[in-house]
């Protein structure tokens, strides 16, 4: 709650500060460590889902580096995303149909979701509750157009061990990344929901406070983001 | 823009980055449907993946207007995940030459 960004913590005066007693157990470790101080001028829910964030970075790195380990490792030719992921639509045979969709899809739900928290600032809580209904429904979208494309490629013979394109390592790193991130997704549409609805029950009417939209905004942009690497990396590349 | 209190920007601003995002991912689109291949293909999709993420974090998550404080607390750590994509470019080599040597 940003209503207690400045609160004085144990003590009010500074005065007395050096004089009363500091506090003991885990209230007097967190006191220790926080040193009364604050780093970063912003309220904890942004600051802790940024820190957050930044350590999803690193998990998805991790995935997108190994990825690289074992392409660059492989003897064998890789299997060509261009062809794999084509679509054929009236005869014609379009490389990547699905995932350009996909990628259009998701942009446009970062579109809606950043005007979301325009009018939430604005406490117009109908149309920042309806954007961001929309957001989840194309975010749910995007995962069942998902599904569809691995249910394909396990129809087409994509096992995590084998296919039959090309080197085995192709399809461990396809359902390891596009499924990590297929539940950051689906993750973000039950995020989007429930804030969503305590917004249009006027949860934060009392308060006044909408940052919880833009907090949330900020999850749903970093899947995006992500999208961004893998739509590059994995499937261009 | 107070950073304290809550992020607000036009609707034009986030249309206008929403549009770019759409061309930005046509051209990336495209790269693949021309079949450019080798350094063009590479170069490309690098230079569109940056336009693109960085329009995102910059306007999208509001990074341009945040404190330095934050935005470096938040951007500067993932560039060392570059030194383990360096070590891993490394011995990924190596394992490529070792099964040339010994499996084939």
């Amino acid at each position: 709650m940003s209503a207690h960004l400045h609160a004085p913590t144990e003590t009010s005066a500074p005065a007395a500060a050096s004089l009363a007693p500091s506090p003991a157990g885990w209230r007097g470790l967190v006191a220790d460590w926080a040193s009364d101080e604050q780093a970063f001028h912003v309220s904890w829910g942004k600051a802790m889902m940024w820190i957050f964030l930044l350590s999803d970075t690193f998990i998805f790195s991790c995935f997108l580096i190994g990825y690289m380990t074992v392409r660059m490792a492989v003897t064998v030719p890789w299997p060509d995303p261009s062809e794999v992921f084509s679509l054929t639509v009236g005869g014609a045979r379009l490389p990547l149909l699905l995932i350009a969709i996909m990628t259009f899809v998701l942009i446009s739900s970062s579109g809606t979701m950043a005007i979301a928290v325009n009018f939430a600032y604005r406490r117009e809580r109908v149309p920042a509750a309806a954007l961001m209904l929309v957001t989840a429904a194309l975010g749910a979208t995007f995962v069942s157009m998902q599904a569809f494309e691995w249910s394909k490629l396990i129809a087409e013979g994509v096992r995590p061990w084998g296919n039959p394109m090309g080197a085995p390592q192709f399809g461990s790193s396809f359902f390891m990344i596009t499924g990590f991130h297929g539940l950051h997704v689906s993750a973000g549409v039950i995020y989007l929901l429930t804030v969503a609805i305590r917004v249009l029950r006027g949860r934060y009417e009392a308060g006044g406070n909408y940052q919880v939209v833009e907090i949330a905004g900020l999850y749903w942009h970093f899947v995006d983001l992500v999208w961004v690497f893998i739509f590059a990396l994995f499937y261009l590349w | 823009m107070a950073s304290g209190t809550g992020q607000q920007h036009p609707i034009r601003l986030y249309l206008t980055v929403w549009t770019l995002l759409f061309v930005l991912s046509t051209l990336s689109y495209l790269v693949d449907y021309f079949h450019f291949y080798g350094y063009l293909r590479w170069s490309l999709i690098i230079l569109l993946m940056v336009m693109k993420a960085g329009l995102i974090v910059a306007v999208f998550m509001h990074m341009a207007w945040e404190r330095l404080a934050l935005v470096y607390a938040i951007l500067l750590p993932p560039l060392s995940l570059l030194v383990l994509m360096g070590l891993m470019a490394i011995e990924a080599d190596y394992t490529f030459g070792t099964r040339m040597l010994f499996f084939h």
